[in-house]
C-alpha cells in the first residue's frame, strides 16, 4: 500500500515526511515505478507516495480524509496548522495508517486518544479498553456515552443544481447533486430511520422484483403526486446498505455531531429555479452587445439570495456601458466579466441587463471563444429535484423525545448558458 | 552532551553485564521521575539518552520495550508494539516475534489489529524468518476473530505478504468468500475495501456462485467512499466472468453505471480515477453507461485532465443516435481556449466521421465549418483527420479539397504538411493545378522534417503516374534529391525504390503506388485482448490511469489472470474475436500500438465443456434471487467461525498456481508447442483466430 506521506507548502519546503516503510535498499528510487499522488488544499500539497500498483482510489479518498480530519483537528488544515502542530500531525499519522494500511480516520474516535496530552499507563485500563472497542468496533464513529439535555436532530438538504444550456436554449444537461447533512445531538445510542418521497425506482429491472415489492408499489403510488426519482445514492457508513438495498430503509445509528449522511444524483424532472434569456451579439470587430433576461421559475414566496450572473467579456474589451432593471452591475477587467449582482431575488419576478462593450482593434484577430455564462445563487426551501423528507424516526432504548428540524436549500452548481 | 556520555560500545562478550546494567539503569531513569520534575526534565534526558544510543545502533536497547509490551492499558500495548515493529534491525526484529506471537492473542480487539499488521512488517524486514515460524498461521487463525476490525486488519496483512512473495498462494473457497461477505456491513470503510480486494481470489466453481456473491456485495456500491465503490466494481465485473446467465450480467451492468457517475460528483482526482476506468470498464463491458453520455459533458471549469477523458468516453459512447447531440458539443469544445483540448475535440470529429458512416457527411461539414474560423491550429487538426476521412471513404467527399487547399499558408506542423502533400497526390489528377501546389511544397524540400519529405515524394510519384506530362519534371529532380542529397535512409531507398520501380515498367508502379490501401477504423486505440483482461482485474488502481499493461508501470506487480473454473465463461471472454481485430497498417492510431499481441487460444475441448457448466451450476431464477441473497446472508452469519478455519494463505512450495492459469491465454510470441496441445491446425505456425 502506502510507503509515505508528504505534506508540502508551495514553495515546494517539505512540512512533513512519513515514512512508513524502510528505506529502499537500493539508493536510487526508480521514480518509474514510484508513484506520487497529490491533492492540493488550502495552501499545502498532501503527497502519497506508493511503490506498487497500489488502490488509486483508496490513496485519494484517504488524502481527502486527512484533508477532513486536518480540519476537525485545526479547524484550517493550511501551512500554519501543519507547523504549529508538527507533533499532533505525526502522531495522528501514525495512528490512521498502520504500514501503508488506513486505519480508522473517524474525527470523533480519534479525538479521545490522540490528544497533545499524550497516553499514561496509569490511566484506568478500562477507559483505555472503551477506546480500543470504539476503534475497532462495529459503531467505531460512534461514542458510547453521549448525553444531551435535549435531544435535536437537524437536516439540511442542499442540492447543487447542474445546468448546461446551449446557445438556443436546449438542455443539453440538466442535473441535481444533493447532500444530505445531518447534525444529531441525541443522547445514548439512536436508531435513527429516515424516509424521503423516493419512488423507489433505483432499480427497476427484473431483479428487484422482491417479495415485499408489492407492499412498496403501493406506497409509491401513495406518494406519487410528489415522489422523485433518484438516480443513485452514497450514503455514510453509518447507514446499514443490506438494509437500504432489500426494503429501501435509510437505517442507521448517527455520530455525533455533524456530518454527510447522503449523497444523491437525480436527472428528471428538475425545476430549474432560473430561467436565462441571452442575447449577445457580436456588431462588427468594435462592438458586442448584450441582452440578459433572468427570470426566477419559483413560487413568489420564496425568494433566492446572492443571485450573482458572470456574463463573459471578449479579451480585448475597452470599456462596458451597462444598465439593469435591479441590483448591481459592475465590469470586472482581470476576470473578464460583468458581475451582476441581485442580493435578494422574489420569486416569479424577472430583470433584465442590457450592457454594450467596446472592444480595441487587434492587429491579430482571433475569433472569441464566447465562455459560457455563468450563475450562481442560493434559494431556501425549495429542491430542485423535489425531494422532500419524509420522516425521521429516532428509536432509543430510553425512549427520550427528540425534536427535529429539516431545511432545504437548492444552490447552484455549475449553472450555465452558452449563447 | 549528556546523550555521547550514554552510549555504549556494542556487545564485547565481556561487557554484557555492564551493558544490561546500562539498560536497567536507563530504565530506573526513565521511571525515576519524582514529583518535583515538574516539566519532565530527567525524563526528557533520559529518554534523549535512549534516542542516542538507538542511532548509534546499540540494539541492546530493544529490551527496554517489553516491558511495555505487559501495559495494563491496551492502547499503550499496541503503541510499544507498532513503534518497535517499524525499527528495521535485526535485533529489534527478532526481538519482536516473540513479541507478536503473545499480542496475536491478546484480550483487546486493538491490540490484535495492531499485531496483524506487524506481521507483515516483520515479513517486508525479513521473509526466511517469518516463513520459518508459524506467523503466518496464526495469522490464519485470526480470521476467525470475533471482531471484524481484526478480521479485515489479518487478511489486509496476509494480502500484504501475498503481494511481496512468490512461493505463497492465497485460496479462498466458497464458504470463506461467503463468510467475508456477512461481515462487510460491520467494518469500516477502509476494512471494508480490504475484504472486497481479499474478494478477487476467490475463484468460483459455479456460476450460481458467483451471481449470489454478487448480489450480496452490490449493495457496497452506495458507500461515499469511492475506494469501497470502485473496489466493488472491481469485484463484480470480475465475478461476471464466471456468470453464465445473460440476463443477470445486465442486470449487474445496470447497477455499475450509476456509481461510476456518481463519482463525478467527487474531488477531481476521483473524477479523473473514474473517468479512466469508465474507459477501460467500457471496452469490456459496453453495456455499462450507455445511456449515460450527457454526463461526460465537459463543465467549462473541469481540469484539463478530466476534459480530455471526458472527450475520450464520449467518443467512445458516440453512436448514431447521439450523434447529433455529439457534434453540438463537440463544436463547443472547438471553440475553447486550451489548445490541446481544442485539437483533441477537432480530432474527435475527424474520428467520429469514420466510426458512424452515417453521420459522416455531418461530421465534414462541421469540419470545414472549423477550418473556415481560420484559426491555424483548427486548420491543421482538420487536414489531418479530413486526410483519414479520404482514407476511408474514398471517391466521397473529395470536392471539400478545394476548401482545403485555401489554407495550405497556414500549415506549418510537419503532421498537417504531411497529411496535405498526401491528398495533393493522391487525388493529382482532380486537382487542377496539383503541380503547381507540390512545386511550392517541394520549394524547401531539403528543410522539411523527415516525415514531410517522405510524403513529398510519395506525392511527386503519384502525381507522374497519373498525369505524367505535369509531373515529368518535378519526379527527376525529386529523385535526384531524396537519393543523392539526404542522410536518410528510409528517404533514400524509397526513392531507389520507386526509380527502379518506375524505370522498370510503369503500369506495374502504377498498380503499386495507386492501389487499393486496407481500410482504416477508428477503434485502434482499444486495449488488446489480453491486457484488457489484466486491467479489468486491477480497476481503480493506479495502472488504470496510464492504461498500460501492470508490469510495464510496475515491474515488480504480481501478474494476474483470470483463474481458470469450470465455471468461467470463456466463450464471452475478449478475444481478439469479438474485439476489432488489430492491423498494423492503420494510421490512426495515436499511441502507435503497431504490432498488437494476438491471442490464440487452445483447443475446443474446454469450450465444448463450458455450456453444460452453465446448466449444473444451478442458476437460480431472478425471483428466488432476493430470497437466496438473505438466505445466505442469514446462514454464513449463523455459521461458527470454526468454517473459516479452512481458509487462508498456503505455503505451498513453489510456483504455486502457475500451473493451471497459464492455461487459455497465450502470446503470439510464446513458442507454439506450449500453448495449443488439442489444436491440430497450427501446422504453419500462423496465428489461428478460432
Amino acid at each position: 500500500m502506502l510507503s509515505g506521506i508528504l505534506i508540502f507548502n508551495q514553495k515546494g519546503e517539505n512540512l512533513i515526511f512519513r515514512h512508513l516503510e524502510p528505506p529502499s535498499p537500493v539508493a536510487i528510487l526508480t521514480l518509474g515505478s514510484t508513484t506520487f499522488s497529490h491533492v492540493k488544499h488550502e495552501n499545502i500539497y498532501l503527497v502519497a507516495i506508493t511503490k506498487s500498483n497500489a488502490n488509486a482510489a483508496l490513496v485519494f479518498e484517504f488524502l481527502y480524509r486527512l484533508i477532513q480530519l486536518g480540519r476537525g483537528y485545526f479547524a484550517k488544515f493550511d501551512e500554519e496548522a501543519v507547523k504549529n502542530n508538527f507533533v499532533l500531525v505525526y502522531e495522528l499519522l501514525d495512528e490512521i495508517i498502520d504500514f501503508g494500511y488506513p486505519q480508522n480516520t473517524e474525527t470523533d474516535t480519534l479525538k479521545m486518544y490522540i490528544t497533545t496530552e499524550g497516553v499514561k499507563s496509569e490511566r484506568a485500563p478500562e477507559d483505555s479498553a472503551k477506546i480500543t472497542m470504539q476503534a475497532t468496533g462495529a459503531l467505531s464513529w460512534r461514542k458510547a456515552d453521549v448525553k444531551y439535555r435535549k435531544n435535536e436532530a437537524f437536516v439540511d438538504v442542499i442540492e447543487d443544481v447542474n445546468l448546461l444550456m446551449s446557445a438556443t436554449g436546449a438542455v443539453l444537461r440538466a442535473d441535481v447533486t444533493g447532500q444530505i447533512i445531518m447534525r444529531a445531538y441525541l443522547s445514548g445510542t439512536p436508531e435513527c430511520k429516515f424516509g424521503l418521497n423516493d419512488r423507489l425506482l433505483l432499480d427497476h429491472d427484473g431483479l428487484q422484483s422482491l417479495p415485499s415489492g408489492n407492499k412498496l408499489g403501493t406506497k409509491a403510488t401513495k406518494a406519487a403526486a410528489g415522489s422523485v426519482t433518484l438516480e443513485d445514492c452514497q450514503f455514510h457508513q453509518c447507514v446499514k446498505l443490506g438494509k437500504f438495498d432489500s426494503d429501501r430503509i435509510i437505517s442507521f445509528v448517527p455520530p455525533d455531531g455533524e456530518f454527510e449522511l447522503m449523497r444523491y444524483r437525480a436527472t428528471e424532472n428538475v425545476n430549474l429555479p432560473f430561467k436565462v434569456h441571452a442575447i449577445v451579439n457580436e456588431v462588427g470587430k468594435t462592438k458586442v452587445e448584450y441582452s440578459i433576461g433572468l427570470k426566477a421559475n419559483f413560487g413568489s414566496k420564496l425568494f433566492a439570495t446572492n443571485v450573482v450572473v458572470r456574463i463573459p467579456t471578449p479579451l480585448n474589451t475597452a470599456r462596458i456601458t451597462e444598465r439593469c432593471t435591479q441590483g448591481k452591475a459592475k465590469y470586472e477587467p482581470s476576470e473578464n466579466h460583468i458581475v451582476w449582482k441581485i442580493g435578494r431575488f422574489t420569486g416569479q419576478s424577472e430583470f433584465v441587463l442590457s450592457a454594450e462593450a467596446d472592444l480595441t482593434s487587434m492587429t491579430n484577430q482571433k475569433a472569441w471563444s464566447r465562455p459560457p455564462l455563468s450563475l450562481s445563487f442560493s434559494l431556501l426551501m425549495f429542491t430542485s429535484s423535489g425531494l422532500l423528507v419524509r420522516y425521521l424516526k429516532v428509536f432509543e432504548k430510553s425512549n427520550y423525545p427528540s425534536v427535529k428540524w429539516v431545511r432545504y436549500m437548492t444552490r447552484a452548481g455549475s449553472y450555465e448558458i452558452r449563447y | 552532551m549528556a546523550m555521547f556520555l550514554a552510549y555504549i560500545p556494542p556487545d564485547y562478550g565481556l561487557q554484557r553485564m555492564t551493558i544490561q546494567g546500562k539498560v536497567a539503569e536507563l530504565r530506573a531513569e526513565l521511571n525515576s521521575g519524582s514529583k518535583k520534575d515538574k516539566n519532565f526534565t530527567q525524563k526528557k534526558i533520559a529518554l534523549k539518552k535512549i534516542v542516542a544510543n538507538m542511532t548509534m545502533s546499540n540494539n541492546e536497547m530493544v529490551s527496554l520495550f517489553p516491558d511495555d509490551m505487559d501495559d495494563p492499558n491496551p492502547l499503550v500495548r499496541a503503541l510499544a508494539l507498532r513503534t518497535m515493529s517499524y525499527v528495521h534491525v535485526r535485533e529489534f526484529v527478532e526481538a519482536t516475534v516473540p513479541l507478536v506471537k503473545r499480542l496475536l492473542r491478546d484480550a483487546d480487539p486493538y491490540v490484535r489489529k495492531t499485531a496483524a499488521y506487524c506481521v507483515a512488517k516483520l515479513y517486508d524486514h525479513d521473509k526466511l524468518m517469518v516463513e520459518q515460524s508459524d506467523l503466518i498461521d496464526r495469522l490464519n487463525q485470526l480470521l476467525r476473530d470475533d471482531n471484524p476490525t481484526v478480521v479485515a486488519s489479518a487478511l489486509a496483512s496476509l494480502m500484504d505478504i501475498w503481494e511481496r512473495s512468490e512461493t505463497i498462494k492465497l485460496t479462498l473457497d466458497y464458504s470463506n468468500a461467503s463468510k467475508m461477505v456477512a461481515i462487510l456491513p460491520d467494518c469500516s470503510e477502509w476494512g471494508q475495501t480490504y475484504i472486497l480486494e481479499a474478494l478477487m481470489s476467490y475463484v468460483p466453481q459455479e456460476s450460481g456462485e458467483a451471481t449470489l456473491l454478487a448480489e450480496r456485495i452490490a449493495p457496497r456500491l452506495s458507500h461515499s467512499n469511492s475506494a469501497v465503490v470502485l473496489t466493488c466494481i472491481r469485484v463484480i465485473l470480475y465475478l461476471m466472468n464466471y456468470i453464465a446467465d445473460e440476463k443477470q450480467i445486465s442486470a449487474l451492468c445496470r447497477k455499475l453505471s450509476p456509481p461510476l457517475v456518481t463519482l463525478l460528483a467527487k474531488g477531481s482526482e476521483v473524477q479523473y480515477l473514474a473517468l479512466r476506468n469508465a474507459l477501460l470498464i467500457l471496452q469490456r463491458r459496453p453495456d455499462v453507461l450507455r445511456n449515460d453520455i450527457r454526463v461526460f459533458f465537459c463543465k467549462y471549469n473541469d481540469p484539463i485532465y478530466v476534459k480530455v477523458t471526458k472527450l475520450e468516453l464520449i467518443f467512445m459512447l458516440a453512436n448514431e443516435k447521439n450523434i447529433d447531440e455529439v457534434l453540438t458539443e463537440l463544436r463547443e469544445y472547438a471553440t475553447e481556449v486550451d489548445v490541446h483540448f481544442v485539437r483533441k475535440a477537432v480530432r474527435a470529429i475527424g474520428k467520429l466521421a469514420i466510426k458512424i458512416e452515417p453521420a459522416a457527411r455531418r461530421c465534414i461539414n462541421l469540419l470545414l465549418e472549423l477550418v473556415s474560423t481560420k484559426v491555424p491550429y483548427i486548420v491543421q487538426e482538420a487536414t489531418v483527420v479530413i486526410r483519414n476521412i479520404f482514407r476511408k471513404y474514398p471517391n466521397q467527399y473529395e470536392s471539400i479539397i478545394g476548401v482545403l487547399c485555401e489554407h495550405l499558408d497556414s500549415l506549418d506542423e510537419p503532421e498537417a504538411k504531411a497529411a496535405m502533400v498526401w491528398v495533393i497526390g493522391q487525388y493529382a489528377d482532380r486537382i487542377e493545378n496539383s503541380d503547381a501546389l507540390l512545386e511550392d511544397f517541394l520549394y524547401s524540400f531539403a528543410e522539411e522534417p523527415v516525415e514531410v519529405q517522405l510524403a513529398l515524394l510519395t506525392a511527386t510519384v503519384k502525381l507522374f503516374i497519373q498525369r505524367p506530362t505535369k509531373g515529368q519534371d518535378l519526379v527527376p529532380r525529386v529523385l535526384k534529391w531524396a537519393t543523392e542529397e539526404t542522410d536518410n535512409p528510409d528517404l533514400r531507398d524509397r526513392a531507389y525504390m520507386y526509380w527502379r520501380l518506375l524505370s522498370t515498367d510503369v503500369n506495374l508502379a502504377k498498380q503499386i503506388v495507386m492501389g487499393e490501401k486496407p481500410p482504416i477504423t477508428a477503434e485502434s486505440e482499444k486495449l488488446d485482448p489480453q491486457t484488457l483482461e489484466e486491467m479489468c482485474l486491477n480497476v481503480g488502481t493506479l495502472a488504470t490511469i496510464y492504461l498500460k499493461p501492470v508490469q510495464t508501470v510496475f515491474r515488480s506487480a504480481r501478474p494476474r489472470r483470470l483463474a481458470d473454473s469450470p465455471a468461467l465463461q470463456k466463450h464471452s471472454l475478449p478475444t481478439s474475436q469479438n474485439l476489432p481485430t488489430f492491423d498494423a497498417n492503420k494510421s490512426l492510431s495515436m499511441f502507435g500500438m503497431g504490432g498488437q499481441p494476438a491471442v490464440v487460444r487452445p483447443g475446443n475441448n474446454a469450450a465444448a465443456a463450458n455450456p453444460a457448466s452453465g446448466g449444473v451450476a444451478g442458476t437460480p431464477d431472478n425471483e428466488n434471487m432476493a430470497g437466496a441473497v438473505s438466505d445466505a446472508d442469514a446462514y454464513f452469519a449463523g455459521v461458527g467461525s470454526q468454517r473459516m478455519a479452512a481458509m487462508g494463505i498456503h505455503d505451498d512450495g513453489f510456483g504455486g498456481g502457475t500451473g493451471n492459469e497459464a492455461g487459455y491465454v497465450v502470446n503470439q510470441f510464446a513458442p507454439q508447442q506450449v500453448l495449443q496441445p488439442a489444436q491440430g491446425l497450427g501446422s504453419n505456425g500462423d496465428l489461428l483466430m478460432l
